[in-house]
């Protein structure tokens, strides 16, 4: 189902909320009005380029910047001495911080510019600043490095084992981390009548949000003010990590997020360059702009995925699951990213349980450190991992206990009247109607005449199939007791003001960050329907240290449950007040006033009434308030949420494969999501959209593949296959609405659902497909040559081609 | 290095600049002469978002040197509108929600201006097909297809005024 999207000014006041309205952004994006940070130009504007490790892991002999400060134009350069250097601005760590903790978690030392030894290709080993872009450049290639090459590792499995080059310690073992019941999953083992198991990789991604990361950063010596506009997806949180990594109180940061061409994780985390970029226009006193080639957002910024596991399902005689077992050894890359421990832990192993009661479950991860760039949240987070695992082995089981694969499903959803519902792996699932999606999906590909279709095609040797994917997904982590219970050093809250102005408008400021997801549209929508006012009369800001009180960011699909929902706490602590007001300007007992519709009006009496705005004037002249009020028309509001909210849905893909050239062609690909109510049904199925098309682009092209000595072989676009138009099939999408209970706008979110949803439905239609040929499953990116292998038999029957054959054909080569 | 004294005429402004040998055509666009509206996404000419029209036709501007473009006439996304009307693509992207971040955007868009000069009537396969050489990674394509159907539905109309199909710069081709 197409949502079409109308005019704002055609939509009525009472219906804002919901209605499927165009972007309010898109003027300037469309015109080019729009600034990002690389727009930015400042006088005496400097560049910065850094020098990178060229190699995956080495000692650092010698680091020589003298030929690069000889070139005309460079005005300085920068190593790691500098940073310590006896007039250069002190005071910082100069060291990344690591904002999530666990119990065992080996912490390491992360210094922004390389100290003795390289540990990535890609690591920062001097920086140089120049009068121009290009001569940056040039100068950055002239900074000559003397290496004592070492022994490199990037497989987190090769680099658990013994004798495995250690990159810090004396191994390679960053944590050690479980949750469930070992005991009781052992014994649904051992009574279990059936059980399934798949040894499989989760690949690593790059994200490649269309904009590199890139910092401009202007210091003022008289105020001590140091501005840096930089692409963020949460400026509150880089201004704290930062403050503390270059020494400059926080106070005195402004960062602001500019028009941010895509995150996708990656613009989530406090990496080295835009903090070196700041420190340094403190250092020259002059502004410093630094933008990252493609080249260097392929070896710096934060990767995704990682994982290699293995896990098994026990399922009884009349094919219910009994019990699921999972041991994951998760790559972290070589250092800890802001969030990275989170990822493969908490936000991996709660969603274990997919959309199913399942009444054991344990979960082991080992995360491991390796020579490949450090790797973090990248869009889903560990959720995608875990719904992987569930409906990889859903897909298994179905099979093992001759059931049909969605029938299989259906007898072990969460039953719809079991919510909220208590996993066995630590998260309450806050509502859900798991049968109303799979039911809408089966319709729209037809599912009663697909296995005659298929049983014709076969005959005529043709080979189609059919894949499901029922995933759960968590968005919005909280409440922050909890999150600081499992060890994150950030609250997860999020904080808004919503301000009238006496002119009767309004401005609502936000802490979420968005970029790309349309916030200033939807959030204006929010505050325009809960303050009765007309939707041009809001407008919305994001993305500013100094405007915007407070905030987390925009990230785990977290904007509408918890930005969204603290605008709405906002909004009524303002409407609360107005009332107050109103009811003095109309000599009434506040109790007696109802608000409708941006009227207040005496209940009884509807002549007496006055307008919201009329209020707001009222509040600013404050001629005539009630007693000890103080005057004026705002509110703030810090809204923590109860719990996280969980969406879910049913993907389904239908391809056909031809196994003579291991070609894949879609055939169908159906999506239908329930996001509890949505605010703006187009967003939402764009969000959709956008989601599938990085899960098939996991599915079937993308892939990082790095070489012994961890040198990555798909470090750019024309190596690593970043999705184009043709690769991505016509999405049919549908939703249903099961309200989250405890959030007052009842959405859940949607982000990065697609993304969760899709890679398995494409792996287990590949499989439904090519089921004739005792294919179970092949490893991800299922390019045609793993497919071809798959059905000439060279592979293992769950994926993979035998050891030593073809390990790094991923990732397809154009 | 040299520098060359070139002409460049932007959305029918002519520019007299002084570039290196090697200034890429979109840092001149972008750092010389502040059409920061093109943006650059790889240095690869994978991506596509630094699509600009050099002579009518679109061009990666991040592997045109600016000296190549000498004396030409360059169009860019800044040169889309007609006084206060949108172009009938961006009117198609902004309807059909064919955009996210938007960094994609200036260079989607100048591509398919020029797919729908050559083929005013594309089917949704030719249009995906003309627009392969430029990467989203936030849509899915499928709103930048419809956005892009949706243009070419509004081109296909007669002009009110009786005047030419609009054209980025008003050339009237």
């Amino acid at each position: 189902m197409t949502i079409d999207s109308m005019d704002p000014e055609e939509v009525d006041a009472a219906d804002i909320l919901g209605s499927a309205i165009e972007r309010r952004e898109d003027p300037a994006l469309i015109t080019g009005d729009a600034e990002y940070t690389d727009d930015i130009q400042r006088p005496g504007m400097a560049h910065m380029a850094v020098a990178r490790s060229q190699y995956g892991h080495a000692d650092l002999e010698g680091v020589d910047t003298s030929a690069a400060e000889e070139m005309e134009g460079v005005v300085a350069t920068y190593t790691h001495e500098d940073l310590h250097g006896e007039d250069t601005p002190e005071g910082g760590s100069f060291s990344l911080p690591t904002g999530w903790l666990l119990d065992s978690l080996e912490q390491v030392d992360h210094p922004i510019l390389a100290d003795g030894r390289v540990r990535y290709q890609g690591d920062a080993i001097a920086v140089v600043v120049a009068e121009d872009r290009y001569t940056a450049r040039d100068a950055a290639e002239a900074v000559s490095v003397d290496y004592g090459r070492r022994d490199a590792v990037t497989d987190p499995r090769e680099a658990l084992d013994e004798g495995a080059p250690a990159l810090h310690g004396e191994d390679n073992v960053a944590f050690d981390w479980e949750l469930g019941d070992s005991d009781a999953t052992d014994e649904a083992f051992e009574s279990a009548s059936h059980t399934v198991s798949i040894d499989v990789e989760n690949q690593l991604l790059v994200p490649n949000a269309m904009e590199p990361r890139a910092a401009v950063a202007d210091y003022s010596p008289g105020s001590g003010e140091l501005e840096v506009f930089m692409t963020s997806q949460n400026p509150h949180l880089h201004r704290l990590l930062m403050s503390g990594v270059i020494g400059h109180p926080e106070h005195k940061l402004r960062i602001k997020a500019p028009e941010v061409g895509g995150g996708f994780g990656s613009k989530i985390h406090h990496y080295a360059d835009e903090a070196l970029a700041a420190w340094i226009a403190k250092d020259l006193e002059r502004p410093v702009k630094w933008t990252a080639t493609r080249t260097e957002t392929y070896v710096t910024d934060a990767q995704g995925r990682g994982h290699r596991t293995e896990a098994e399902l026990a399922m009884d005689d009349d094919g219910r699951i009994t019990g699921l077992r999972v041991d994951t050894k998760a790559n972290l890359g070589a250092y800890l990213s802001t969030f990275a421990p989170a990822v493969p832990t908490w936000l991996y192993g709660t969603l274990l349980s997919g959309q199913y009661d399942i009444p054991a479950i344990h979960c082991s991860v080992t995360g491991a450190f390796t020579n490949v760039p450090p790797v973090d949240a990248y869009r889903g987070a560990g959720r995608p991992e875990a719904s992987f695992v569930v409906e990889r082995l859903a897909h298994l089981g179905a099979r093992e206990v001759d059931m049909d694969p969605a029938e299989f499903r259906r007898l072990n959803f969460v039953p719809a009247d079991e919510f909220p519902y208590e996993t066995q792996v630590a998260v309450v699932y806050d509502s859900g109607d798991y049968e109303k999606p799979l039911d809408k999906a089966l319709e729209m590909v037809d599912y009663d005449s697909f296995r005659e279709r298929q049983e014709q095609a076969r005959e005529e040797g043709r080979y189609l199939g059919i894949g499901f994917s029922c995933y759960i997904e968590a968005c919005g982590l909280a409440p922050s007791e909890l999150a600081g219970q499992l060890g994150a050093q950030a609250g997860l809250w999020e904080s808004s003001l919503v301000r009238f102005h006496p002119s009767g408008t309004v401005t609502a400021f936000c802490g979420t960050s968005g970029h790309g997801q349309g916030h200033a549209t939807t959030y204006a929508q929010i505050v325009a329907n809960e303050l009765g006012i007309p939707y041009d009369d809001v407008e919305v800001v994001e993305g500013d240290t100094d405007e915007i009180p407070h905030g987390m960011g925009t990230y785990g699909s977290r904007s509408a449950a918890v930005g969204g929902s603290s605008l709405v706490k906002s909004s009524e602590k303002l409407v609360e007040k107005a009332k107050e007001i109103a009811a003095h300007q109309l000599e009434a007992d506040p109790d007696d006033i109802e608000f409708e519709a941006g009227e207040f009006r005496l209940a009884g009496a509807p002549d007496r009434s006055l307008g919201i705005k009329e209020v707001a004037e009222q509040s600013y002249l404050a001629h005539d308030m009630p007693e000890e009020m103080e005057p004026g028309l705002e509110a703030t509001s810090f809204y923590d949420p109860d719990n996280f909210v969980f969406p879910f849905g049913t993907h389904v893909a239908v391809v056909e494969v031809d196994p003579d050239s291991g070609e894949i062609e879609f055939e169908q690909y159906a999506a239908v999501d329930d996001v509890g109510n949505q605010i703006n049904p187009k967003i939402v199925e764009g969000q959709i959209h956008g989601g599938i098309a990085q899960g098939i682009g996991q599915a079937l092209y993308e892939g990082a593949e790095y070489d012994e000595n961890a040198q990555l072989l798909t470090g750019s676009m024309q190596d690593y296959a970043v999705p184009k138009t043709y690769h991505i099939p016509e999405m049919e999408t549908d939703s249903t609405v099961t309200e989250s209970p405890h959030n007052p706008l009842g959405v859940k979110g949607v982000g990065e659902a697609g993304t969760i949803a899709a890679p398995q439905a494409v792996v287990n239609a590949v499989a439904d497909a090519l089921e004739p040929f005792g294919v179970e499953g092949i490893e991800m990116p299922l390019t045609a040559e793993r497919v071809w292998e798959a059905t000439n038999g060279r592979a293992t029957t769950d994926g993979g081609s035998p050891p030593g054959e073809g390990d790094d054909e991923g990732g397809e080569k154009r | 290095m040299t520098d060359h004294e070139i002409t460049l005429t932007v959305n029918g402004t002519d520019h007299e600049l002084s570039v290196e040998p090697r200034t890429l055509l979109v840092h001149a666009l972008r750092d010389e002469l502040g059409y920061t509206g093109t943006n650059v996404g790889c240095e690869t000419t994978t991506c596509g978002a630094c699509t600009v029209h050099m002579d009518g036709e679109a061009v990666k501007s991040c592997t045109v040197l600016a000296v190549q473009a000498d004396g030409e006439r360059i169009e860019t996304v800044e040169g889309l509108e007609s006084g206060d009307d949108y172009h009938p693509i961006q009117e198609g992207f902004r309807e059909e929600h064919g955009l996210q971040c938007g960094y994609c955007t200036p260079g989607m868009m100048m591509t398919a201006t020029d797919l729908l000069r050559e083929n005013p009537d594309p089917s949704r396969e030719e249009i995906r097909e003309g627009l392969e050489g430029n990467l989203c990674r936030c849509t899915g394509y499928q709103n930048i297809v419809n956005a892009v159907e949706n243009a070419a539905a509004e081109l296909d109309e007669p002009v009110a005024d009786g005047g030419e199909v609009r054209w980025p710069g008003g050339e009237g081709e």
